[in-house]
């Protein structure tokens, strides 16, 4: 289990036995970071010439390709913090299932509409908030990606948060579906305050915001989303988690499967 | 290019109007611009729409090939130029759906054309994508062939076509240089990634001079397409200008092509080439060729999928203006 090495920072990752590679709380928190918009983006891609209208088609990858844009940003910055040579190919394509470290939520299938579009809203009421903060991080790439995602995750937030109250509020079916949805999906809500020990470093480090400060705001979101689409949030004990220690669903390995299929046949080409 | 079915009789009524047909020729020969609100022949019309829509479905349809590369692209910069390219040919659809819809067919009636097979779209969709090589050789060739034709209707006589060709051919472009730096990397790359790109050469290349349609001498009678400026160059001159590009391009990076009479001829400038199989050709075009089924399937899964959302978003949109209506009479 990876989960261990996480209690410590900063702590250790051996990729391939012959090296070891320090992770620092810099490197982990924008690895994670990296990784939940590299998996998102992903899901969102599966979508293309499956969307319910052609206008759709056309927004679903747009938000596809902010995200993928973010994590090849975040990647080349973790890479050059490693300072192993480990390019974005490098780290979005080379690394076994439970060396990513993205959130649970964001690997989930994509579902019907509604759980796609419940999925981004959840994700993107935490992530709007969450770069406006570390637009102010004292690690200046990372106050430079977050500038530019903030802008990004707003407009995710509006569209799914509309379609979230159209699909809620549009016919019995389509309230159904959504409530579905988010049933299934917000138990990985949690997951994304989790504060475990490297990221309590970066927090302190000034490099990223303490995500207990943003639940106001994810909250008001959420809250004035769901309260227009006549959703209800389940009653939870407890959340989902793993997916920052490297402990994913069973569906991460499928998505990976595809996501490395070309690096993993051909290795050590260049594309 | 995207417009194949172009070549089929219509049956439709014949003119009517002789004098206001004349008149109407005359601005097409003074390079007028036709637009949706002007007088027009039926058959100018019916034509117009049958092939914006063709069109406009070959940018739909031809979505799913490239798509089902995105989640398997080999690099994180090929990923996100994937997806974008795939979403420009989206937004082709889109403009080319609306300029349709100026002359007076909806969407939706053109969409149900499509999903039941009653409307075509190009060939070349027909084919499957069985590597990443092939998504170089779509870029290359299969929007190298497009903007062959489509450059000339950037000029053609109904405006809100015309303009919207203008858009599309500027990302065409792009596509193609971006589908051939694919293709070079490859043919540059190792023997595993060189192997790829010849084999994905091989199995494109025919089917992508098919492209333009049967030969001229098969043709039926595109002289009234021409007179209206719908239709600005024969298929054998395309395919000609086509071959004569494309050539060079892949000798240049070290590909053989398909075709053992290829060869230069000095005096003429144009490179000949061998006998294209057009019983492949009709087998495709009959709904017989590799994917057929499954493109259609896909579209219509996707259609139907979608259905409960489409109803969703109306039933809200209902709601909100009585809601609405409700607010401003209390
Ligand atoms: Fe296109
Ligand atoms: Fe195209
Ligand atoms: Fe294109």
């Amino acid at each position: 289990m990876r989960a261990s090495k996480d209690a410590i920072a900063p702590c250790s990752s051996e990729r391939d036995g012959s090296k070891t590679l320090t992770e620092t709380p810099l490197f982990l928190v924008t690895l994670r970071l990296a990784d939940d918009a590299l998996i998102l983006g992903h899901r969102l891609s599966e979508w293309c010439g499956h969307a319910p209208v052609l206008e759709e088609e056309l927004a679903l990858a747009n938000l596809g390709l902010d995200l993928i844009g973010q994590a090849r940003s975040l990647y080349t910055h973790a890479g050059a913090i490693e300072g192993a040579g480990r390019d974005e190919d490098g780290l979005a394509y080379l690394r076994r299932e439970n060396e990513y470290r993205n959130v649970l939520l964001v690997e989930q299938p994509n579902g019907d509409f509604a759980a796609t579009m419940v999925r981004q809203l959840i994700y993107s009421a935490f992530m709007h908030p969450f770069h406006r903060a570390m637009a102010s991080s004292k690690d200046a790439t990372l106050a430079g990606i977050a500038a530019k995602a903030e802008k990004e995750m707003a407009y995710h937030v509006r569209h799914s948060a509309e379609w979230v109250i159209r699909l809620g509020d549009g016919t019995e079916e389509s309230h159904r579906r959504a409530q579905d949805a988010l049933d299934a999906l917000w138990p990985y809500a949690g997951e994304l305050f989790e504060v475990d020990a490297p990221m309590r470093a970066a927090i302190e480090a000034g490099l990223v915001p303490d995500p207990e400060s943003l639940r106001a705001t994810f909250d008001a979101t959420m809250t004035e989303a769901l309260a227009e689409a006549t959703l209800t949030l389940p009653k939870l004990g407890s959340f989902q988690t793993g997916g920052r220690a490297g402990r994913h669903t069973e569906h991460m390995g499928f998505l990976l499967a595809q996501l490395q299929y070309m690096q993993r046949t051909y290795p050590n080409a260049a594309w | 290019m995207y417009t194949q079915a172009l070549n089929v009789k219509d049956e439709g009524p014949a003119l009517v109007d002789a004098e206001r047909d004349a008149a109407f020729q005359a601005r097409i020969d003074r390079d007028e611009k036709i637009e949706p609100n002007d007088w027009m022949p039926e058959k100018y019309r019916r034509t117009l729409v049958r092939q914006i829509s063709q069109h406009a479905h070959s940018e739909i349809v031809g979505m799913l090939p490239e798509g089902n590369w995105i989640t398997r692209a080999p690099s994180l910069k090929r990923k996100a130029a994937l997806l974008a390219k795939v979403q420009d040919e989206g937004g082709h659809g889109l403009y080319l759906y609306s300029a349709a819809e100026t002359l007076g067919t909806s969407r939706e009636e053109l969409n149900d054309q499509l999903l039941t097979g009653k409307a075509k779209y190009s060939s070349i969709f027909n084919y499957p994508t069985l590597t990443w090589a092939d998504i170089g050789m779509v870029g290359w060739l299969v929007d190298g062939a497009a903007i062959m034709n489509q450059i000339p209707l950037c000029r053609t006589s109904y405006g809100p076509y015309a303009r919207a060709m203008i858009r599309i051919c500027k990302e065409e472009s792009f596509h193609q240089r971006q589908g051939y730096e694919i293709v070079m990397t490859l043919a540059r790359g190792n023997a595993d990634q060189k192997a790829m790109a010849q084999d994905a050469l091989n199995r494109w290349w025919w089917p992508a001079l098919m492209m333009f349609g049967p030969p001229d001498a098969e043709s039926l009678h595109t002289d009234q397409n021409m007179a209206w400026r719908i239709k600005r160059f024969s298929n054998d001159d395309l395919r000609q200008k086509f071959v004569d590009a494309t050539v060079p391009q892949g000798h240049h990076i070290g590909l053989e092509f398909p075709d053992k009479d290829l060869k230069f001829n000095e005096a003429t400038g144009h490179w000949e080439f061998g006998a294209i199989d057009w019983s492949e050709f009709k087998r495709v075009l009959a709904g017989e060729g590799p994917c057929n089924r499954q493109r259609l399937a896909q579209r219509n899964k996707a259609h139907d999928e979608g259905a409960w959302v489409r109803e969703a978003a109306l039933a809200h949109a209902e709601k909100r203006a009585a809601r609405r209506m409700m607010q401003a009479a209390e």
